[in-house]
C-alpha cells in the first residue's frame, strides 16, 4: 500500500463518510470536522429498550459516533437473555439491564457517555423526552411503541397551514425481530406515518375462544390455556398467577397433561407450557444485529445528513433464503396522533372537571383517568398523590383561565382507553378552541382560521 | 455456570435439540477480524458452536477503536486476534475460543490443507484473487466458505459450497397434506362413517372441515364425470353450495371449509420443485451418494410405487373446529398412514442401501422418519465457484440487473464497483479514496477501471452512475460500524442455517445497499 502518512484518528472510517463531501446525500448535509463534533457534543439520542436489540443499538450507536445517549427499561436480566443481549453475563442475571448495558458500553468505548433508567417509559414525564434530538427503539411489545410514538408526536406542531413545522419533528427509529424476522422503520412524525397510522401492520393476537378450551380441546396448546386460564382460578381462589414463579408454571404443566391424557392429546411439554403461557416469542443474536444495524445506520443519517434515508420501512427475512423489502407506506390524514391534534371546541366556562369528563365520552378519545398538561405545566395530574393534591383545586376552574385566556391552544392528556378488553396508556394531543373569543365564531377554525 | 438449555431457550424454540446440537459440533474458522468478522462470530459465539479460531495479522491500531466493540485501548499495538478472540471467549465460556495471528493471505497461498480441519470458513475482507484460491482449498476439502465483506455503505455476503441439501426447511406458508380431493380408503370410509343429515346441530357444528370438505369433494366428483371443481365458475359453485348449508348451520366449521375449499382445488400429486429433486443426476446413487440422495432414490420409487403420485403423508393436521373425540380420531387416521408411509419407505431405504454396497442400518430410523414428514418441502442448494462467477458470470442475468433502473440498479452497480476497487487496488496499492488527497485522480482511475471491467464481461453499452463511482470513492474502504454489524449479523444467520441444515440459505451473492435499504441478491 502506498506510504502516505495518516494521522492516528479513532473515527478513521467514520470520518470517511462525515468528512468529505458525497453525491448521494440528505438534506442539509455539511461535512467537516465540526460535523463530526457537533454530532458527539449535541446530539443527544435516547435508546428505549435494552434487551436484544437495545444491547446492540447502544454499541452501533456509541460507534457511529454519538457520545451523548440515554438508555430507558424497566426489565432485569435473565438467563434467557444471554443467548443475544451480549452485554450481560451470568453473573448480571437479576440486575437492570438498562445499568448493566451502559455501564458495559462505557467500559469499553471511552469519550462515550451513557445514562440508564430503570423504570417505565410512562414514568417519565413528556419533558423528559423533549429532550433528546432522536429516539430509537428496540421494544417487543406494541403498547409500548405505540406509548413513545403518541409522546414523540405529540411535540409536532402544525404551521397555520397545518404543515408540519420541521423544528418540532421529533425523528423516530424503531426495530423488532421475531426469530429470523425483522423490520426496521423510520418516522419522521407529519412527514411519514407514524406507528398509529399503520396500526394494521401489527394485527392483534388470536385467542382461543374460552369454550374451545373448557368443552372441545384438540391441541396441546388448548390443554395448556385451560389450565391457565379456567382451572387455576377454579383452584386457587383468589391467588394471583405469577409466570415467572417455577412452582405456578409447573403446576400449570401438570394440569395440562392430566387433560390431555384424559382426551388423548398429544404433545403437551414443559418448554411448551412455558411458551404458550408466557407468549415467548423466539429471539436469536443475528436477527436483533441485523434489525439494530440497520436502525442506527439510519439515526446516523437522520441526524447528520449523511446519506439518504430508509423511506420508510424495511423488513427483513431469513428464514426462506433472504429477503429484504423496502415499503413506502403513507399517512393516515385522519391519524389522531400525528395529525394536527383532536379538534375540542368549548365554551369558556367549561370548567377542568368537565373538560376531564368530556374526554371520557369523546368518541375518538373514550379517554379515562386523564391528567392534563398545558405548554408543560401540569394543570391536572392523577398521580403520584402529592401531585394530584396540588393540582386538585385547578379542576373546579374554568379550563379557558387555565389555558391563559387564549383563544385557542394545545393541550396533552395522558390517561387509559380500553381497547379489546385491555386498559393501555394512551397520550393525546388536543387542539382546543374557545367559542366567542377574538371574534372566533363558532365552526370556523377546523381549517385553522 | 447456566443450565445451558435454559440459556438458549429462545433459540431452541427455533431450531431445537438437533440444529443446537449441531451447532455445538461445528469448528468455524474466522479470517481477519475487524468488525465484520468480529461481529459474524459475536452472534454464533452467543448461539453456542463448538469452537472458534480466530486468524488476523495485524495490530490493534488507534482506528480500529472507532469501530471495532471487541478491542478497547488496551488493546492498542497487540495482536487483534488475540484480543478480539479474548473478548469473545468472554461471552460464552462453553465455546472453544483460539487465535493464530498470521495473515490470512499467507495461509491462503502457504499452507492450504490447513483450512480442512474446519466445519466452516468465514472469510471477511478478502480481494477478489484471495476469494478464488480460498474456494478452491475449501470446496476441494468440503469445506462450507463464507465470505463477508463491508466496504463504506455497502457489503456483500456470498456463500461458496458445491451442494447444500436441506430435509428441514421450515418453510412459513407451506399447504398442508390433507389429501381432501385423494383421501385413501381409511380416510374415505371414515368420512363416509359420518352421516350429515342424521347428525343433531350440535354434533354437525363440530364435525371438522376436513369431513365436510371430503364428502363435499366426493358428492361433485361423481356428478361431474369423475372431475374435480377447475374452471373458476365450478370453483365458484362449489363454495356456494358449502355456504348453502352453513346459512342452514351457521357453524364455525362450514366457514372454515369455505376458508379451505381451495386445498379441495389444488392439483394431486407434487410440486415442479419436488419433480426436479427427484430428476437430478444425483438421485441415481451409487456408493459415493450421501445420504440424502439415497433416501430422494427411496422417495423416487415410493412415489411411481405405493405413493400413487403422492409423496409420503407428513401425518399432521392443522387444528380445526370439531369435537375433540372427531379430532383425535381423524389424527389418528393421517398418523397411522405416515406411520404406513414411513415404513414403505424405510424398507425402500434399507435395500438401496444394500444395493450400493453401504450398511443397510446406516441411516437411522429417525432420520428417514424426518426426511418423510419433510419429503415435499426438500431444498437443494448449488452455488457456482467464485472463480466461474467471476470470469463468466451468467451475462443475460447480469444485464437485466444492469438495465433495471428502479430497484437494483445501485445494488449491481455496488457489485460491479466492489470488484472495480479490488481490481483498483492491484494496479494502484490502494483502495480509491483510501487515503485523503489525489481524490480527482482516483475517481477517473475508478471509473476507467470500471469501465474496462464491465467491458470483460461483455457489458460493453452499460455505464454506472457518476454518483455511485464518486460514493465508492467517498467511502474509501472505510468498515463502518454500523454496516459491518450488518453485514455480519446476516453471514451469522446463513452460517447458522448452513450448520443446523435448518431453513433455506440464501442463493447467489448478497449485496448490501446501505443508501436506501434496497439491497439485492444478484445469481450470478
Amino acid at each position: 500500500m502506498a506510504e502516505t502518512v495518516v494521522q492516528p484518528s479513532r473515527s478513521r472510517d467514520l470520518d470517511k463518510l462525515l468528512l468529505r463531501p458525497g453525491n448521494i446525500i440528505g438534506n442539509n448535509f455539511d461535512p467537516g470536522q465540526e460535523l463530526r463534533d457537533d454530532l458527539a457534543e449535541y446530539v443527544k439520542v435516547l435508546v428505549v429498550g435494552a434487551g436484544g436489540l437495545g444491547c446492540e443499538l447502544l454499541k452501533d450507536l456509541a460507534l457511529s459516533g454519538f457520545k451523548k445517549l440515554e438508555v430507558i427499561d424497566m426489565d432485569t436480566i435473565e438467563v434467557t437473555n444471554l443467548n443475544r443481549q451480549f452485554l450481560f453475563r451470568f453473573e448480571d442475571v437479576g440486575k437492570p439491564k438498562a445499568e448493566v448495558a451502559a455501564k458495559r458500553v462505557m467500559e469499553r468505548i471511552s469519550g462515550v457517555n451513557i445514562k440508564p433508567h430503570y423504570c417505565r417509559i410512562e414514568e417519565k414525564d413528556i419533558d423528559f423526552y423533549s429532550d433528546f434530538s432522536i429516539i430509537v427503539l428496540g421494544l417487543d411489545s406494541i403498547e409500548a411503541r405505540s406509548y413513545i410514538n403518541a409522546v414523540a408526536c405529540s411535540f409536532l406542531e402544525y404551521d397555520s397551514d397545518d404543515k408540519p413545522r420541521d423544528e418540532t419533528m421529533k425523528p423516530l427509529v424503531d426495530g423488532g425481530t421475531e426469530g429470523f424476522k425483522g423490520h426496521a422503520r423510520v418516522i419522521m412524525p407529519g412527514v411519514t406515518p407514524c406507528f398509529e397510522c399503520t396500526i394494521w401492520l401489527f394485527p392483534p393476537q388470536v385467542k382461543f375462544p374460552l369454550c374451545t378450551l373448557a368443552e372441545t380441546p384438540r391441541t396441546a396448546a388448548h390443554c395448556i390455556e385451560y389450565a391457565h386460564l379456567i382451572k387455576w382460578d377454579e383452584v386457587h381462589s383468589g391467588k394471583t398467577f405469577d409466570p415467572d414463579d417455577p412452582e405456578h408454571m409447573k403446576w400449570i404443566y401438570n394440569e395440562a397433561v392430566k387433560r390431555a391424557e384424559l382426551f388423548g392429546i398429544p404433545g403437551v411439554t414443559y418448554s411448551l407450557t412455558q411458551g404458550v403461557v408466557k407468549n415467548i416469542i423466539p429471539a436469536i443474536a443475528s436477527t436483533n444485529a441485523i434489525v439494530s444495524a440497520a436502525c442506527a445506520l439510519e439515526a446516523l443519517k437522520i441526524t447528520t445528513g449523511c446519506s439518504k434515508t430508509l423511506s420508510n420501512y424495511l423488513t427483513y427475512n431469513g428464514a426462506e433464503g433472504l429477503h429484504t423489502k423496502v415499503t413506502e407506506f403513507v399517512r393516515d390524514k385522519d391519524c389522531l396522533v400525528c395529525g394536527p391534534g383532536v379538534l375540542i371546541e368549548l365554551e369558556t366556562s367549561v370548567t377542568l372537571q368537565k373538560f376531564i369528563d368530556l374526554l371520557e365520552k369523546h368518541p375518538d378519545l373514550l379517554l379515562s383517568k386523564a391528567s392534563v398538561t398545558h405548554q408543560g405545566s401540569s394543570l391536572y395530574m392523577q398521580a403520584p398523590p402529592v401531585l394530584e393534591e396540588m393540582t386538585r383545586s385547578n379542576l373546579n376552574l374554568p379550563l379557558f383561565d387555565l389555558m391563559g385566556k387564549t383563544s385557542r391552544g394545545t393541550i396533552h392528556v395522558t390517561g387509559t382507553t380500553s381497547k379489546n378488553d385491555t386498559k393501555t396508556s394512551v397520550l393525546r394531543k388536543l387542539r382546543v378552541f374557545f367559542k366567542g373569543v377574538d371574534g372566533v365564531t363558532d365552526m370556523d377554525m377546523a381549517g385553522g382560521a | 455456570m447456566a443450565e445451558p438449555k435454559t440459556k438458549y431457550d429462545r433459540q431452541l424454540r427455533i431450531w431445537g435439540d438437533q440444529g443446537q446440537a449441531a451447532l455445538e459440533k461445528a469448528s468455524i474458522c474466522l479470517l481477519n477480524c475487524g468488525p465484520t468478522g468480529s461481529e459474524t462470530l459475536k452472534n454464533l459465539v452467543l448461539g453456542g458452536v463448538g469452537s472458534i479460531t480466530v486468524i488476523d495479522g495485524s495490530k490493534v491500531e488507534l482506528g480500529d477503536l472507532g469501530n471495532n466493540f471487541m478491542v478497547d485501548e488496551s488493546c492498542v499495538g497487540q495482536s487483534k486476534a488475540k484480543c478480539v478472540c479474548a473478548f469473545l471467549q468472554e461471552l460464552n465460556d462453553a465455546v472453544k475460543a483460539k487465535f493464530i495471528e498470521e495473515y490470512p493471505v499467507t495461509l491462503i497461498e502457504t499452507n492450504p490443507s490447513f483450512f480442512s480441519q474446519f466445519t466452516l470458513v468465514v472469510a471477511t475482507q478478502l480481494m477478489e484473487d484471495s476469494m478464488v484460491k480460498l474456494d478452491r482449498i475449501c470446496r476441494e476439502a468440503n469445506v462450507i466458505l463464507i465470505f463477508a465483506r463491508s466496504y463504506g455503505l455497502t457489503g456483500l455476503v456470498r456463500i461458496s459450497l458445491k451442494e447444500h441439501t436441506v430435509v428441514e426447511s421450515k418453510p412459513d406458508h407451506f399447504l398442508d397434506d390433507l389429501r381432501l380431493n385423494n383421501p385413501w380408503p381409511e380416510l374415505k370410509s371414515f368420512a363416509e362413517s359420518i352421516d350429515l343429515d342424521a347428525q343433531d346441530p350440535v354434533a354437525l357444528r363440530h364435525t371438522p372441515y376436513v369431513v365436510l370438505l371430503i364428502k363435499m369433494a366426493e358428492q361433485w366428483v361423481k356428478s361431474h364425470g369423475g372431475s374435480l371443481p377447475s374452471t373458476r365458475e365450478e370453483k365458484k359453485e362449489f363454495k356456494e353450495l358449502l355456504k348453502a348449508r352453513m346459512v342452514a348451520l351457521d357453524g364455525d366449521n362450514y366457514k372454515e371449509a369455505i376458508e379451505a375449499s381451495f386445498k379441495v382445488f389444488a392439483p394431486r400429486g407434487i410440486s415442479s420443485d419436488l419433480q426436479q429433486i427427484l430428476n437430478d443426476s444425483c438421485a441415481e446413487v451409487d456408493s459415493n451418494s450421501s445420504d440424502f440422495w439415497v433416501m430422494v432414490a427411496a422417495l423416487k420409487e415410493f412415489i411411481s410405487n405405493e405413493g400413487g403420485g403422492e409423496a409420503p403423508l407428513e401425518g399432521s393436521i392443522p387444528d380445526m373446529t370439531s369435537s375433540t373425540e372427531l379430532y383425535v380420531n381423524l389424527q389418528n387416521i393421517y398418523q397411522a398412514k405416515a406411520e404406513a408411509d414411513f415404513l414403505v419407505i424405510e424398507q425402500r431405504v434399507r435395500n438401496i442401501l444394500k444395493k450400493i454396497g453401504k450398511d443397510p442400518l446406516s441411516i437411522s430410523k429417525t432420520t428417514i422418519k424426518s426426511f418423510c414428514r419433510n419429503a415435499r418441502k426438500l431444498k437443494v442448494c448449488r452455488y457456482r465457484s467464485i472463480e466461474n462467477e467471476i470470469n463468466s458470470p451468467i451475462l443475460p442475468e447480469l444485464q437485466k440487473y444492469l438495465t433495471d433502473e428502479d430497484y437494483s440498479s445501485t445494488a449491481v452497480g455496488f457489485y460491479i464497483l466492489l470488484r472495480a476497487v479490488d481490481r483498483f487496488a492491484a494496479n494502484y496499492n490502494s483502495f480509491p479514496g483510501q487515503f485523503d488527497g489525489g481524490m480527482d485522480e482516483d475517481i477517473s482511475r475508478l471509473k476507467t477501471t470500471a469501465v474496462g471491467l464491465l467491458s470483460d464481461l461483455g457489458c460493453n453499452g452499460s455505464t454506472l452512475t457518476e454518483d455511485l463511482i464518486n460514493e465508492i470513492c467517498r467511502f474509501g474502504a472505510s468498515e463502518l460500524h454500523a454496516v459491518s454489524a450488518f453485514i455480519g449479523g446476516i453471514a451469522s444467520q446463513e452460517v447458522i442455517k448452513l450448520i443446523t441444515r435448518q431453513f433455506v440459505p440464501m442463493p447467489g451473492t448478497f449485496i448490501f445497499n446501505g443508501i436506501d435499504h434496497k439491497s439485492q441478491i444478484l445469481s450470478l
